[in-house]
């Protein structure tokens, strides 16, 4: 075509953004990732969790204490008082004379799982949710929009203990109950994301091309949508493991015959003088776990948005 | 001596790609009474350059001097600064909106800026100047409109607003960023109508700086244009539209539709350079139609052009001076010197 | 007027207003701006239409009803003779091939997500015409025809400066080979030089395709320069259309007078020949329009029946048949508009006047 000549004059070199290589949004937000040592700290106290949950029946084959065997006659003194950290018991046992280490390992197994699958299942809901309230607008934006904010403004920990002792406790329940009080955060600041994506021209110009409204709320709106999901969801992850942690406190969680670190804080409480590793060990994992979870969310916020405003206001890390 | 001399002026901004250098080596003087022009597109450095002078650039590295009346500006301490600022030399921005306080009455925030300057000024004495100052920018019933809030005026308005703030303490300097840009046709006539008008008036020196060679042409009486950072052309209003040396003001000048020239607009290929690496030499080389060897080697200084009408007029370029004018002989005439110079 | 045979689109009395509403819970309509308040215009095969106008007089919301974005309140467009107000998204599709759109912010068209290519082949999806290699050869075609590097294909939108984003822009409007191209302040966001640039790309387009533009600025001498025909808006109507050159010459609203004789030029000499006609006041808000002649409290040449008589846009005597004028008292040819009037007195501002920006074009922008 003869346009070509005269429209793409010829363009000296060293113009264009020659030395910028083709890098997508997301393999510079990786980049910035990888550079934020925080943030690979706590990646690597994640993967290093996941592994030991993984590793969980291996650690009981080496230690030969199965998470839920009580060792009575090794695992407590004479005045049945647990003992404490030691060759035979890595990180000491509980009242009950079990090792701390396995059961804090098998503890791992539940508070990711159900941290994670709340996790995934709440931002399916929130994010189908808030796109769909967001994008149509109207009606159905007026009853999801209420809908968000009734369940915002729920008492949900009553409601939890209400609905568990009158189902009776167990995982799938626990997971499906912290999954449907916190898909509604999400939803909220995915609705507010979509109203301002709608109002871009790029969505005009998906309109002006014939594109359903299907096809411009997933190729179209949400792309846009996958970095404040994958923060939010990646500082979801420990308010669920939190949840789920609080429930088997309050004897609400999964079975009890399951070892998971809130039931077994709650069951340290009263033996913390005198075993204070019994107390320690699961609180700490359950510390770390949150923590890495947020300083990775943070992390991953700033790397994949480094200029927005924040819009999930938290702190902030000391950058150069 | 005149009222404002600036000489070698840089200023760069350390960010985390690289260094920024946004203006590199500026020397102009503005004289009382005079309106100097300062075109460029974005990233040419043409905001940073006069927004350094007003101490409005954190975070910069400044070198250079800036004498306004014997005073150098970049050496000043910031209390110093701040009071010359307002009182003795003023802005005015694009966007009057974001200048003005959103909260408080546009009358009471005229007011404030005298009575800070002027603290013996009472606040009726201030208010009534307030008013007076309305009317002076042609806001139509001051005496009710003092008391009125930003939003509840036009853009047009608004701006007239940050010309009453301009000239309340009768500046001596008065710097318009891009002052019509924001604004339509019409009211953009009026309000350099309005500027020109209380320059003459108050014999305030005045910088306007555009990306809008008409507005430039309206206002004007000195031109500088810029390009990457650097002065390329500085002339006579004149000189600069009808004896261009500098292939760059050519061909800005050949990109804006002219009645009288149809077709086919004279663009300028490629896209403005990046400030953190600039090419090297001359920095327009890269999109120069009469590019030569020498271009890419030496940064051709800002010298004289032998342009007899106007000795003042100096270019950035190692064409030969003489060829001057925008018309296709002269192009040709270029063209040809480009050529014997790579032969 | 011309004949039908050679006429694109035509526009019968369209309007389009939106409604003010207040209340959070309970939505009342409160007013209407009436962006677009009886519009007739047609478009003709292979022409630039302009469209000039102040901030906030419905041309961009023109141009959407035009470009069937926007549903119209009133009044009909039909392409090719056939009606396009009022149909579904179905029913659309096929002149969605035919009419496309270019748009202003060359940062806001574009999906900062999605790569070049993508963007770009994106009509090529959604009208199931191409797919696989076929697309990547067709997208990669339009890069070439629009002045982008086909091995670009695979970049991200950031990666282009704003002239090369516009180009992006354009090939996409130009994927389906579009007959009519509606373009809403293309150039505006550029900087001079890329201006140039992209005025002169979308001149070659149309010779060598022999699109149809509608060309809609608020840069008049840009609009001059690309436009076949211009028509002048004014609170939501067109007050005046000519062929380009006529009408910035011999000019007969007074508000196309005073509105092209305050457009800047680049030229020193002619800038201090030239008269300008200072118009007072501002615009008015779109929701209450004055009545009878909307420019009449700004008109230098109002009379009484000016604000008590609609002047129709019909052609003058003496003037050829595509010169269409809404006016009273045209402006004749060398006559100098002065401060006289009605327009001598300016209107009293009401405290809460409404600005041009927050009405009209504020709807859709």
């Amino acid at each position: 075509m003869s346009v070509t000549d005269l429209a793409a004059e010829p363009m000296p070199a060293g113009l264009e953004p020659e030395s910028i290589e083709g890098r997508s949004p997301w393999r510079l937000a990786w980049s910035r990732l990888v550079r934020d040592r925080v943030a690979i700290a706590s990646l690597i106290v994640i993967l290093l969790m996941v592994a030991a949950a993984l590793a969980a029946p291996l650690f009981a084959a080496l230690t030969g204490h199965s998470p839920t065997d009580q060792y009575r006659e090794t695992g407590l003194t004479d005045q049945g008082i647990p003992v404490g950290p030691g060759a035979e018991f890595w990180l000491g046992t509980d009242s009950l004379g079990r090792d701390l280490f396995v059961r804090t390992v098998y503890g791992a197994r539940i508070s990711l799982l159900v941290g994670v699958v709340a996790t995934l299942l709440a931002t399916f809901a929130g994010v189908v949710i808030g796109l769909v309230a967001g994008y149509f607008g109207g009606i159905v934006d007026t009853i999801l929009a209420r809908a968000i904010d009734v369940v915002l403004s729920f008492p949900y920990l009553i409601f939890a203990m209400a609905l568990v002792s009158v189902i009776g406790p167990s995982l799938v329940m626990t997971t499906l109950v912290i999954a449907f009080f916190s898909w509604a955060s999400i939803a909220r600041i995915v609705r507010g994301q979509t109203l301002a994506i709608k109002e871009k021209e790029y969505i005009e110009a998906a309109r002006s091309l014939g594109a359903s409204p299907m096809r411009i709320m997933f190729v179209d709106v949400l792309p846009n949508l996958v970095a404040p999901v994958i923060v939010l969801a990646t500082l979801l992850v420990p308010t669920a493991i939190v949840f789920e942690a609080t429930l088997s406190w309050l004897g609400l969680g999964v079975d009890v015959r399951i070892p998971s670190w809130g039931a077994m804080l709650a069951e340290s409480q009263s033996f913390f003088r005198v075993a204070w590793w019994y107390l320690i060990f699961p609180a700490g994992a359950l510390l770390l776990t949150t923590l890495a979870f947020n300083l990775l969310g943070d992390g991953v916020r700033d790397a994949l948005d480094p200029r927005s405003e924040r819009l999930f206001a938290t702190r902030r890390k000391g950058k150069p | 001596m005149s009222l404002l001399e600036v000489t070698g002026l840089r200023v760069s901004f350390p960010t985390s790609d690289g260094i920024v250098q946004a203006v590199r080596g500026v020397s102009f003087t503005v004289d009382r009474g005079r309106t100097l022009g300062i075109v460029g597109e974005s990233g040419s450095g043409k905001s940073v350059s006069t927004q350094t002078l007003m101490g409005l650039t954190a975070g910069a590295d400044i070198s250079g001097r800036a004498l306004f009346d014997g005073a150098d500006l970049l050496a000043m301490d910031d209390e110093r600064l701040r009071r010359l600022r307002g009182a003795e030399i003023s802005m005015i921005f694009q966007d009057p909106l974001s200048s003005l306080h959103p909260l408080y009455r546009v009358g009471w925030q005229i007011g404030e800026l005298i009575r800070v300057h002027e603290p013996e000024v009472s606040k009726a004495a201030a208010r009534k100047r307030s008013i007076e100052l309305l009317g002076l920018v042609g806001i139509p019933q001051p005496d009710r409109r003092v008391d009125d809030y930003p939003h509840q005026f036009s853009g047009g308005m608004r701006q007239r607003v940050m010309i009453a703030m301009g000239v309340a303490l009768r500046p001596r300097l008065i710097i318009a960023d891009e002052p019509t840009t924001a604004l339509d046709a019409t009211v953009s006539a009026q309000i350099l109508d309005l500027l020109v008008r209380l320059q003459r008036e108050f014999e305030t020196a005045l910088i306007v700086i555009t990306h809008d060679l008409g507005v430039i042409a309206d206002v004007a009486d000195d031109v500088f244009v810029m390009y990457a950072g650097r002065q390329v052309e500085r002339a006579a209003l004149r000189s600069t539209y009808y004896r261009s040396h500098h292939p760059y003001t050519v061909g800005l000048l050949g990109s804006v539709p002219n009645a009288a020239v149809p077709g086919r607009l004279r663009q300028i290929p490629g896209a403005p350079p990046s400030l953190i690496h600039p090419p090297p030499a001359c920095p327009f080389h890269p999109r120069c139609r009469f590019v030569m060897p020498r271009c890419t080697t030496d940064e051709p200084p800002l010298d004289p052009v032998r342009d007899d009408a106007d000795p003042e007029h100096r270019s950035a370029c190692w064409l030969p001076g003489g060829l001057l004018g925008v018309g296709p002989e002269v192009d040709e005439a270029r063209t040809r010197a480009a050529q014997e110079s790579r032969e | 007027m011309s004949t039908d045979g050679d006429v694109l689109v035509r526009v019968e009395g369209v309007e389009k207003h939106f409604p003010v509403k207040k209340g959070v819970f309970f939505q009342h309509e409160v007013g209407r701006v009436r962006a677009v308040d009886g519009v007739d215009l047609e478009i003709r095969q292979g022409e630039t239409l302009g469209i000039v106008g102040e901030s906030g007089c419905g041309k961009s919301t023109l141009a959407r009803c035009i470009a069937g974005l926007l549903p119209v309140t009133a009044g009909q467009v039909s392409f090719e003779d056939e009606p396009i107000s009022g149909l579904s998204r179905s029913g659309m599709r096929p002149f969605r091939r035919q009419i496309q759109m270019i748009f202003q912010d060359p940062y806001g068209s574009l999906n900062p997500r999605r790569r070049v290519g993508s963007i770009i082949g994106d009509p090529f999806d959604i009208h199931r015409l191409a797919a696989g290699a076929e697309r990547k050869r067709r997208v990669q075609e339009l890069m070439e025809l629009v002045g982008l590097r086909p091995e670009h294909y695979n970049r991200f939108p950031s990666e282009f400066s704003g002239g090369q984003r516009q180009r992006i822009g354009i090939a996409r409007a130009l994927a389906l080979r579009p007959k009519l191209v509606v373009c809403d302040e293309p150039v505006s966001a550029l900087d001079v030089s890329i201006q140039a640039q992209i005025v002169n790309l979308l001149a070659d387009l149309q010779a060598e395709l022999g699109i149809t533009y509608v060309f809609i600025a608020h840069d008049l001498s840009v609009v001059r320069h690309v436009s076949t025909r211009v028509g002048v808006m004014y609170l939501g109507k067109i007050v005046e259309m000519a062929e380009g050159e006529r009408l910035y010459t011999r000019p007969q609203h007074p508000y196309s007078a005073a509105l092209l004789s305050a457009g800047s030029v680049a030229d020193p000499d002619e800038a201090a020949r030239r008269e300008r006609i200072i118009l007072t006041g501002d615009v008015p808000s779109p929701i209450a329009p004055p009545p009878a002649c909307r420019f009449h409290p700004r008109c230098p040449k109002a009379q009484h029946i000016c604000t008590t008589t609609e002047p129709p846009l019909e052609v003058k005597p003496g003037e050829p048949a595509d010169h269409v004028t809404a006016c009273h008292f045209p402006v004749r040819p060398g006559e100098r508009l002065g401060q006289t009037g009605l327009g001598a007195e300016p209107p009293p501002p009401s405290t809460g006047e409404p600005t041009a920006e927050s009405g009209g074009e504020g709807g859709t922008a």
